[in-house]
């Protein structure tokens, strides 16, 4: 077994009184395509944005190869290797398609804006060279046609592979997949999976993915965890996570005996 | 959508621009396991490269991204700005001396209004203060190659060491202020920055051994460039400069080379930041844009910018007195971005053009309008057109255009290069 590439522990996130993660733990290996499910509003996306900086847990630890990744700003967590797509695109309208690819470039590049300004060789190398890596991502995911039109034209399913590209162009390690088909037909539904299964197979990163669509966390997902008012109910395998009476009760309200005990519990 | 751009052509698989670039860097990249198709041509025995006899007769095929990204990247766009700046060069030959200090006045313009698209229209931090930053450059010139006089100081020293030292000041300046401007955005910044113009304006007022103090003014800095003095009349050749001729010449390589180095700054990472920052703040941090950076570093070159401009400006009017450093004309230099369009170079240029050459062409025009009047009677003043024609006119761009009259350019281009489609 190699060492997780991610790992948190006991990460406990409130908003003044209101809890939003309660002592979740959980690690991703390396490769792994590791599945957060759980109701709205369980704090799935809060855990997305504690690990990428925006949030800072008050209690718990979270660190990316052995490191710890609190108290970093996002733009440090970003070129350390973790990139994230967003539930709500998060594209910067203004530009073309290929900017906002070449945007997810930025830490990989290094010519400084003196550099810039007067177009010195080093500059337009590295521009080039970026933009190539960026133009296999287009070709990657089908965008050939867009790519130089401004992203806030678009339509919302072409969007989101943008976004999948923006975050693939970071060249990260671990990548965060906040509800990548989320309001996509059957057909667009097929295609992400698609891509993100060839992701994998051809560049071996570690997924975390938030996602609703049952049917493809349970295709793809090496491990689920669910989580339900900002706590941990289950982690395992797909079969697992299925049978589990936690989760069933989650999500069809069921109230099998220990549901019925935890919340006499929580009420006494 | 009828903004849009036509398609170019555009080849998937581009050509090296240099021979010598080996193959090897490219073909290792990781995305490249994604596709396989694009390595395998590039590594080829072409190396991507396009026969020649491919691009006859097609200007838009783009066989290098060096071609597609350059910043005169159509046939049409090199041939203009070639006329464009044989006419500008020209020009100070022909038109009168009134006029074509007029226009050198429009391309310092044109400069200020560079350096605030950079912080305004790229980088989404709207400015009111930026008259404080071109007064800042103006003083600094003046002292360090002014005249002295009875109090205010002055070195007389270079030119080219006053225009340098003209960014550095108004740039560290607003090194020392950015951190305060970058935490606040949008409506907050633009109050910050007036702030900042008011305090500037009473201090200006109050330091008259720079300034000349409130109501006088000083005169700008003494034009001796590299030596040689602009004030005298130079013959190269046949041709005959004359002083106002070289400052033209002066205002005309400046600006030029400033809006290059924007525009190279644009199209590339930083300038993508700036975008990135302007667009959604929150989303650039996560992809690796450090956002204290980027603001800062976008309020200091816009500064020096400013700076720049405001020390040729002195030079040109002769005379600066601390109050006119004020909110009108923080606005008129608003009005340059918007009504040339936001976020574009070239925009600013007509929108500087057009900013101050329209007061010129209203008194032109005067005798024939109805209701104004040029002396007594009629129903409106030549002044009060103006301001009306002004404001109205930023009105209806913010509403009509928000791009400006770049933006209403690229429609009618978008137009002719579609016709007779109307997509």
């Amino acid at each position: 077994m190699s060492a997780p590439l991610l790992r948190a522990e006991g990460v406990s996130l409130r908003f003044g009184g209101n809890v939003a993660l309660d002592d979740v733990s959980f690690e991703v290996r390396p490769g792994e395509l590791f599945a957060i499910i759980g109701p709205n509003g369980a704090g799935k996306t809060s855990t997305f944005n504690c690990i990428s900086g925006v949030y800072r847990p008050q209690a718990g630890e979270i660190t990316f190869r052995e490191e710890s990744v609190l108290g970093q700003r996002p733009d440090r967590i970003a070129s350390r290797g973790i990139a994230r797509t967003f539930q709500n695109i998060e594209l910067f309208d203004n530009l073309t398609v290929l900017e906002n690819l070449l945007l997810g470039r930025h830490h990989v590049m290094r010519a400084p804006w003196w550099k810039a300004m007067a177009w010195l060789p080093g500059t337009s190398r590295e521009e080039y060279a970026a933009r190539l890596e960026i133009e296999y991502l287009i070709e990657f995911l089908d965008l050939t046609a867009v790519r130089r039109h401004p992203v806030g034209i678009l339509p919302y399913g072409i969007k989101k592979r943008i976004e999948l590209g923006r975050a693939l162009a970071m060249q990260p390690e671990l990548l965060l997949l906040d509800e990548p088909v989320a309001g996509m037909n059957a057909e667009e539904t097929e295609d992400m999976a698609r891509f993100i299964l060839d992701i994998r197979s051809e560049l071996g990163l570690a997924m975390i993915m938030v996602e609703h669509d049952m049917r493809l966390v349970m295709d793809l997902a090496d491990r689920v965890m669910v989580i339900d008012f900002g706590r941990r109910i289950a982690l395992g395998t797909p079969q697992e996570v299925q049978r589990d009476p936690a989760v069933i009760a989650a999500y069809l309200g069921g109230a099998t005996d220990d549901v019925l005990e935890s919340v006499r519990e929580e009420l006494s | 959508m009828t903004t849009s751009t036509p398609e170019r052509e555009t080849p998937g698989t581009p050509e090296r621009e240099t021979p010598g670039t080996p193959a090897r860097e490219t073909t290792d990249s990781a995305t490249s396991r994604l596709t396989g198709q694009s390595r395998s041509l590039l590594a080829g025995p072409d190396r991507g490269r396009v026969n020649r006899n491919a691009l006859r007769g097609r200007p838009r095929l783009y066989t290098s991204y060096a071609g597609d990204s350059a910043l005169l990247n159509t046939p049409a766009k090199r041939w203009w700005t070639l006329a464009v700046i044989l006419l500008a060069l020209v020009l100070p030959f022909w038109l009168t001396r009134d006029l074509s200090h007029l226009l050198s006045v429009a391309m310092v313009m044109a400069i200020a209004g560079i350096g605030l698209n950079l912080l305004t229209g790229y980088a989404g931090q709207i400015s009111l203060g930026h008259p404080f930053f071109m007064a800042l450059g103006a003083y600094t010139g003046a002292v360090v190659a002014g005249e002295p006089g009875s109090i205010v100081i002055g070195w007389e020293l270079d030119l080219g060491i006053a225009l340098v030292l003209a960014a550095v000041v108004p740039g560290l300046v607003g090194l020392v202020v950015a951190p305060l401007a970058t935490r606040v955005r949008g409506l907050y910044l633009a109050v910050l920055t007036l702030g900042l113009l008011m305090l500037g304006e009473q201090v200006f007022k109050q330091w008259a051994s720079v300034t000349g103090g409130s109501g006088v003014g000083r005169a700008g800095a003494l034009p001796v460039l590299f030596g040689n003095d602009l004030e005298q009349t130079y013959a190269v050749g046949p041709l005959l400069i004359e002083p106002h001729v070289s400052l033209y010449l002066l205002c005309l390589v400046l600006l030029v080379a400033l809006a290059v180095a924007a525009r190279n700054l644009a199209r590339s990472r930083t300038g993508r930041a700036f975008a990135a920052v302007r667009d959604r703040d929150i989303a650039a941090e996560i992809m690796g844009v450090n956002l204290l950076r980027t603001k800062t570093l976008a309020f200091v070159l816009s500064s020096a910018y400013a700076g720049v401009a405001g020390c040729l400006y002195a030079i040109l009017i002769g005379r600066v007195a601390p109050e006119q450093w004020n909110i009108l004309f923080a606005i008129n230099l608003l009005a340059i971005v918007v009504i040339g369009g936001v976020a574009t170079i070239s925009g600013t240029l007509i929108g500087a053009a057009f900013v101050v050459l329209l007061p010129r062409l209203l008194e032109w025009l005067a005798p024939w309008l109805p209701f104004v009047s040029t002396g007594s009677g009629g129903l409106i003043t030549i002044f009060q057109l103006e301001s009306i024609l002004f404001g109205a006119l930023i009105v209806l761009f913010l509403i009509l255009e928000p791009r400006g009259l770049f933006g209403l350019w690229h429609r009618i281009r978008t137009y002719f290069t579609t016709w007779p489609f109307s997509y």
